[in-house]
């Protein structure tokens, strides 16, 4: 006989471990991605529909990371990095988790329709879709080419935005889902230099796991590289100006140098100082993007102002 | 944990939950405030224009 006051305090669920199984620090930046791609899109939204389509674009967002811990309790249990999430420290039952992940994709995309419209809802539903199928089930833990592909999901969200103001995509939204999917490697790559323990403990055939640390240094500048192009040359499409187009020329160089950084390192250097020029890069990358986007959001306050330069060149 | 703990955290979980029911009803009603008093297509830009969705006078 169970003694019903103690089961209860075992499976009752605080409030709080529901929200941290949406990944609030992953959703912030969805929804900042969103906002963005919302706000600088060419057809104005009313404000209460623009939250709204932010609200469930964030949500469809928790949705997909409730199911990412659904799934992934068992090798989260291993990794020190995600050893305290709901599922793992027994919070929330990784059954429970599924069922708020399905529902909250349900709620969220049939609110995205109603909100914005229904090729944004499908959009949303997708990515849901790509995160928790795709990336989670199939390719976390079957190549280390794993976030070269995951990385499509994170990427979407601001296609989404873009999509819920006009109804549908274009070069514009094309050119920032470029920017988040070849930002995103090299991102998580930093990451994994100095995570790869973790990774190797729990069997995620991560670039570190499968290729060493040389590799994946090398695929960092290469990545890098790869990126500046698409990050720069958003600066002369319809949604680029100047102030974006100096951001990204800046960021660019100091992204490219510490890419080179971490490129030269020797590996005794890297683990005597404990990964601080790996870290350094991983937090850049994250400045990275969040100042490249605000950049698009101070070139749309400008043309709404009448600020700009009338002839800057839009090439794309 | 005591029974009035365990009181205690359920009703602080019940509040919260019933703020989140409440967000959501004030949301859908939002929406249907707006999309009654506008009436607009959002759907309009795609590179080309539409006459098909713009709104004739």
């Amino acid at each position: 006989m169970t003694d019903t006051s103690a089961s209860a305090t075992h499976t009752a669920s605080d409030f709080g471990d529901v929200v941290s199984l949406l990944k609030p620090r992953v959703m912030s930046l969805v929804v900042f991605t969103a906002a963005v791609g919302l706000i600088v899109a060419p057809v104005s939204v009313h404000p209460f529909l623009g939250f709204c389509a932010i609200l469930f674009i964030g949500l469809g967002a928790g949705a997909s990371g409730a199911l990412n811990m659904w799934w992934d309790a068992d090798i989260d249990a291993i990794m020190k990095r995600t050893q305290s999430r709901p599922v793992p420290a027994g919070k929330v039952t990784a059954h429970n988790a599924m069922l708020v992940g399905l529902w909250m994709s349900v709620l969220s995309v049939a609110m995205l329709g109603l909100a914005a419209n229904w090729f944004a809802a499908a959009f949303l539903a997708f990515t849901i879709f790509f995160y928790a199928v795709i990336y989670s089930m199939w390719l976390k833990r079957s190549t280390p080419q794993n976030i070269v592909i995951g990385g499509a999901a994170g990427a979407f969200p601001p296609m989404v935005g873009w999509a819920a103001a006009t109804g549908g995509v274009s070069i514009e939204a094309w050119g920032m889902f470029m920017l988040i999917f070849m930002w995103t490697p090299p991102h998580f790559w930093a990451l994994a230099l100095f995570m790869n323990d973790d990774y190797t403990k729990a069997g995620v055939p991560m670039l570190t796991v499968t290729h060493g640390r040389r590799t994946t240094r090398k695929h960092i500048m290469v990545y890098t590289v790869l990126l500046t192009p698409f990050c720069i040359g958003l600066g002369f499409t319809s949604i680029g100006g100047p102030v974006y187009f100096l951001a990204s020329l800046i960021l660019s160089v100091m992204f490219l140098r510490g890419a080179y950084g971490l490129y030269t390192r020797a590996e005794e250097t890297a683990e005597a100082d404990k990964y601080i020029a790996e870290r350094r890069v991983f937090k850049f990358s994250l400045f990275y993007l969040f100042i490249l986007f605000a950049a698009l959001l101070v070139e749309e306050v400008m043309r709404n102002l009448s600020i700009g330069l009338e002839n800057w060149p839009v090439v794309i | 944990m005591t029974d009035e703990e365990i009181h205690a955290r359920r009703a602080k979980n019940n509040k919260m939950l019933g703020l989140v029911l409440v967000g959501f009803v004030v949301i859908v009603f939002g929406i249907t405030i707006v999309k009654m008093t506008k009436g607009h297509n959002m759907e309009a830009f795609d590179h080309v224009r539409r006459p098909a969705l713009e709104v004739t006078q």
